[in-house]
């Protein structure tokens, strides 16, 4: 049995430093060409048709308005008259048209009556919802809750959540399909699943899943809105059909993006917790709700990582899924754990608060509760707090941190998180050349994870070379399958693919020159550049003389890694991130100061893509924290900001400095890659939430922390009401 | 986008011909930062657009002993290059520095600034300056109005002003010279912008076939300016609430006072009960604060913006602050 284990900390030459991402410089200068970049000959522009109420049923539909228009090719009724729309933005027609211009003119030309019906599209005002919308779960209760609130020394009362936000990815989603013979498709979508989407994209078309040739070099985000070919992609596929077969480029405008294209889902709740004097937590109580759109959500694991059957034995959970007419959710990075986080971390925040507890003290004395990472949080809470010189910081809340003014109140505030992750299905096709050149091929997708990177990483490690010798080749459902990215799962995946498939490769080389070395193959290695004895490294030959031995013949493997195997990657980690800022009383406009995160995602690939990773995270969290919200409307049932305008994220000046500390070595390396996708995504609402609350000695509610939120907050606290009851 | 018919004026005769006598079928075009995302949005749709940018006598900052003239295409950018406007006309200069985007100061013009569209997001979703639905049902009072007026929103419109240029010249006391078939005549700034009653009519005092040709601001000298901003975001971010003030000090106190405000009702506030409030006073936090008071007394929160109040109030305090430095 060959041995794939990853190289000993001391022998890596990649794996784990910092090295720039390969596809860096292609990107930065332009060169990369995205799916929204491809331009065929020919190309025909498709548009979509938007449902514009939120609840109706199409009555009757005229297009021949429309199919008259010059330089309109096609006019294709998606759902036609009978159907119901149940959300604002819902897929109505397509028209291809010979630009863009002209083929949303056309949208316009077509005449449809509608019968409306009443829509709900807002949650967070629970009694305003129709009982209809409503679907409760059961309540879920251990222990005695109710005595243990009577017996506790202190208890905490709140209320936390967040509206929807969307994924709001830059490279809109979408495709251009054309036909390049009457029964094969050729598809460059922006997707996080190359070896996925196009055999779902065949079964619709009723082809051979091998018909569909599916390319996309680049992917402008996806953070978990772009695992399926969608209605728009098997639209699409069916117009260019409908147009002779011609290249028809369909991506979603920004206000559909924004509409329909994926959001997360609310999620508000009431608590209560309650603790000993000494900071034991003993009980919790959580009444929370939420909407993903017409399905509703399905109920949420509060509290967040608490492991009760290690200490908390008192709780009682309620739940209410509602149901909007709102476009469905979509998994957004991390489903679930942000506003898990913000809700658990934020009450613990508020009863250490409450205890007049440091709240790193707070969830150091409960640490078991959080088992079964009970050690590396604890060590990650020490780091933390040492980057943010937390004991020179720090300060009771509402008393206001060090260079708090009159009006600029300074806060800090910590929260921990964890996932799961771990490798995912992923083959790969390694090919070691006679002129000594490797490549890897595999149909996995960069979603920005550094997946072009590992790759190289790992093969060149694996066989002793130079990182420039290695091709790889991603991007095509015609390479050996690998999993959709999702979950954190990828480079857990390809890594432990390619390092198999690379070691396999390297054996198959090794038995070629070791008759020439006179030993047996098992007793050689690779490494600079050389295959040499392990025993006696001068005895050794260079790397292109040893794969000249192969002739005329290549070596190819395919490097194979089964989800849920555990050899080379795990699964589960945890994180530490704490939050500096500064508050404006007056005007209630929160600023970032500092962001530290401390992240485990076991055995690190590479330093520099996996902080960068981290720092991604915490951007889209200080956005999700400050400014982040699909603002639905009431009476018309429309988003009323699908623009980058009113959609608001941060810039580069909004977002404070950041500091990253990966967690390496012992206790972390030997897991494996785990995954670093979702993990840092899950701290920033909490954190920043507490920070904020740290810094005005009052929690404001809901995120994201806008200055009507804060003002109001405080305006509470001046009449004496707080969040945390004690 | 509909289809329309171009016309490139180079004179300011040339252009105002090629307006019509009534609103909607024919629109200027600038720097067309607004009017574009208008267009691509079927907001407004017109026949023609006459492009403006090919007329020299709009172009150009000129600074004399008696005054700064603006032609309507200077960009903000070369606004916010010219150090003298920075030096003697700070009011001005940080207004246009609110609007951090250089792409947007590049192609944005001041005239445009003056004449842009608000954002208000039912108009900007095709329900009209007025923000009425099918039935004709205000949109506004039960709807999220954070962004909306807190003053000046007793009647059908309830939208902000969009421009952070106007409370500046309102409180330089600015002209607008404008142009039309029958020559040219001057607006005073706080009398440039109105309130229309119907979707046929705009938000400024302009004839459809006027346009605007120059920015005429008296001399600043021994005037002490700055405008304030409350926005959220660092990047472009339309402002909350904006102050624009404008002090003559005779020794402490304050001698006359002209105090404007920006992004909180349909037409920029020109406040006098701000300036009454500060004049014969020296500029202290409290009596800041009191002209931020009286700027805000009558001002009337619609479901969901009261917090704007409070911003308008603290934007007027650190204006005269910031201008009295
Ligand atoms: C996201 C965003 C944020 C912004 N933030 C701010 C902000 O904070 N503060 C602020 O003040 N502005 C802000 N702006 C607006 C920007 O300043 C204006 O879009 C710009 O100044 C308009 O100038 P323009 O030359 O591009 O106008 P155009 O788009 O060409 O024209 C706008 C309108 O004015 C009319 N018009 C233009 N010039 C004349 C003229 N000479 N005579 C008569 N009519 C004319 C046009 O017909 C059209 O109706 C923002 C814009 C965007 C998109």
């Amino acid at each position: 049995m060959a041995d794939y284990k990853w190289p000993e900390a001391e022998k890596r030459k990649y794996i784990g430093k910092r090295i720039s991402r390969v596809d860096g410089p292609l990107k930065v200068s332009g060169k990369a060409k995205y799916a929204y970049d491809t331009n065929r000959p020919g190309l025909l522009h498709g548009k979509i048709l938007h449902a514009p109420f939120a609840n109706a049923k199409i009555l009757s539909i005229d297009t021949s308005a429309a199919e008259k228009m010059p330089g309109v090719r096609v006019v294709k009724i998606v759902q036609g008259p009978g159907s119901v729309l149940q959300w604002a933005g819902d897929e109505i027609a397509v028209v291809v048209a010979v630009d863009e211009a002209t083929a949303k003119d056309a949208l316009r030309a077509i005449k449809i009556e509608y019968e409306r019906m009443p829509h709900v599209v807002n949650d967070e005002d629970l009694a305003a919802v129709p009982t209809d919308n409503k679907r409760p779960t059961a309540e879920r209760t251990q222990g005695e809750p109710d005595k243990a609130f009577t017996e506790a020394d202190v208890t905490a009362e709140g209320y936390y959540g967040n509206a929807i936000i969307t994924h709001c990815c830059l490279e809109s989603h979408g495709q251009t399909i054309e036909w390049t013979d009457a029964n094969n498709v050729l598809i460059h979508p922006s997707t996080q699943g190359v070896s996925v989407i196009g055999n779902d994209l065949a079964k619709a078309l009723e082809i051979p899943a091998g018909n569909v040739n599916l390319k996309m070099d680049f992917i402008g985000g996806g953070f978990g809105s772009k695992f399926a070919i969608d209605r728009w992609g098997v639209e699409c596929a069916k117009v260019s059909k409908m147009a002779e077969g011609k290249p028809v480029k369909l991506h979603l405008e920004r206000d559909a993006e924004l509409t329909i294209a994926g959001s997360r889902p609310s999620m508000y709740a009431k608590v209560k917790v309650g603790a000993k004097k000494d900071g034991t937590l003993t009980a919790w109580q959580s009444e929370a709700w939420g909407t993903g759109g017409v399905a509703g959500m399905g109920a949420p694991a509060l509290p967040y990582m608490l492991n009760f059957q290690s200490g908390v034995p008192n709780y009682r959970t309620k739940y209410t899924s509602v149901s909007t007419n709102t476009a469905p959710q979509r998994a957004w990075r991390a489903p679930s754990h942000p506003q898990l986080a913000l809700i658990t971390m934020g009450a613990l925040e508020d009863l250490a608060a409450a205890l007049k507890m440091d709240p790193i003290e707070f969830l150091r004395k409960n640490i078991n509760l959080f088992a079964p990472r009970a050690e590396i949080y604890s060590q990650e809470l020490d780091k933390a707090a040492e980057l943010a010189n937390w004991k020179a910081n720090w300060r009771p809340r509402g008393e206001g941190a060090p260079g708090s003014t009159k009006t600029v109140k300074r806060g800090l505030g910590v929260s921990m998180h964890t996932w799961g992750g771990g490798g995912n299905a992923s083959n790969c096709d390694v090919t070691i050349y006679p002129d000594g050149s490797v490549d890897i091929k595999s149909g996995t997708q960069d979603l920005g994870v550094g997946t072009i990177t590992v790759l190289n990483i790992v093969v060149a490690e694996t066989m002793g070379i130079p990182m420039e010798w290695v091709k790889v080749f991603i991007g095509s459902n015609r390479y050996p399958a690998s999993s959709a990215s999702g979950g954190s799962t990828t480079v857990g995946g390809i890594s432990s693919a390619s390092r198999r498939g690379s070691v396999d490769a390297l054996n198959q080389l090794f038995a070629k020159v070791a008759p020439t070395l006179g030993v047996k193959p098992e007793e050689l290695e690779a490494a600079d550049g050389k295959i040499r004895v392990i025993a006696n490294p001068s005895k050794s030959i260079a790397w292109k003389e040893a794969c000249a031995k192969l002739g005329s013949q290549p070596i190819t493997v395919r490097g194979e890694h089964k989800a849920g195997n555990r050899e080379l990657s795990s699964s589960g980690v945890g994180g530490v991130q704490i939050a500096d800022v500064s508050v404006d009383i007056e005007t209630g406009i929160v600023k970032m100061n500092n962001f530290y995160a401390v992240q485990d995602c076991g055995l690190v690939m590479d330093l520099k893509t996996a902080e960068s990773q981290v720092f991604g995270a915490m951007i889209m969290g200080v956005t999700y924290s400050l400014y982040e919200e699909r603002i639905m409307d009431n009476a018309t049932g429309r988003v009323l900001n699908p623009n980058m305008e009113f959609y608001k994220l941060a810039g580069a000046m909004d977002i404070g400095n950041f500091k990253v500390h990966m967690m390496t070595g012992k206790g972390y390396d030997e897991r494996g890659p785990v995954g670093l996708g979702e993990p840092p995504t899950n701290s920033p609402g909490a954190a920043i939430s507490n920070a904020v609350a740290n810094a005005i000695g009052v929690r404001v509610p809901t995120l994201p922390l806008t200055p009507d939120k804060v003002l109001a907050a405080l305006a509470n606290k001046k009449g004496g009401s707080s969040n945390a009851k004690i | 986008m509909q289809k329309f018919e171009y016309a490139n004026a180079t004179t300011i005769q040339q252009a105002v011909a090629l307006l019509g006598n009534t609103w909607g079928e024919a629109e200027v075009l600038a720097g067309g930062t607004d009017l574009l995302a208008l267009m691509k949005d079927y907001v407004v749709a017109p026949k023609r657009l006459v492009n403006i940018k090919d007329i020299k006598e709009l172009k150009g900052i000129t600074m004399t002993a008696n005054g700064l003239r603006l032609g309507s295409l200077v960009t903000f950018e070369e606004v916010l290059d010219n150090a003298a406007i920075k030096r003697s006309y700070p009011a001005i200069w940080q207004a246009v520095a609110g609007v951090t985007s250089p792409q947007i100061r590049n192609m944005g013009t001041v005239g445009g600034d003056l004449c842009q569209r608000p954002r208000c997001w039912y108009y900007r979703a095709g329900y009209g300056i007025l923000a009425k639905d099918e039935n004709g049902k205000a949109l506004v009072p039960d709807g999220d109005n954070r962004y909306h007026a807190i003053l000046g929103n007793e009647g059908e419109a309830k939208y902000v002003n969009p421009s952070s240029l106007a409370p500046a010249l309102i409180s330089l006391m600015a002209k607008i010279k404008v142009a039309g078939p029958k020559g040219s005549r001057e607006i005073a700034a706080d009398q440039f912008f109105v309130t229309p009653k119907s979707d046929n009519e705009r938000e400024y005092a302009l004839a459809p076939n006027e346009i605007v040709t120059d920015i005429l601001i008296p001399s600043a000298s021994g005037v002490k300016t700055a405008t304030y901003e409350v926005r959220q975001r660092e990047v472009l971010d339309w402002p909350l609430a904006t102050a624009s003030v404008a002090l003559k000090l005779d020794g402490k106190t304050v001698k006359s006072a002209k105090i404007a405000l920006g992004h909180v009702a349909p037409v920029p506030v020109d406040s006098d009960a701000a300036a009454k409030a500060l004049v014969g006073k020296a500029v202290t936090e409290d009596t800041a604060e009191a002209a931020g008071a009286a700027a805000v007394a009558n001002a009337r929160a619609l479901s969901r913006n009261a917090y704007k109040i409070q911003l308008a109030k603290v934007a007027v305090k650190r204006a005269i602050l910031q201008a009295a430095g």
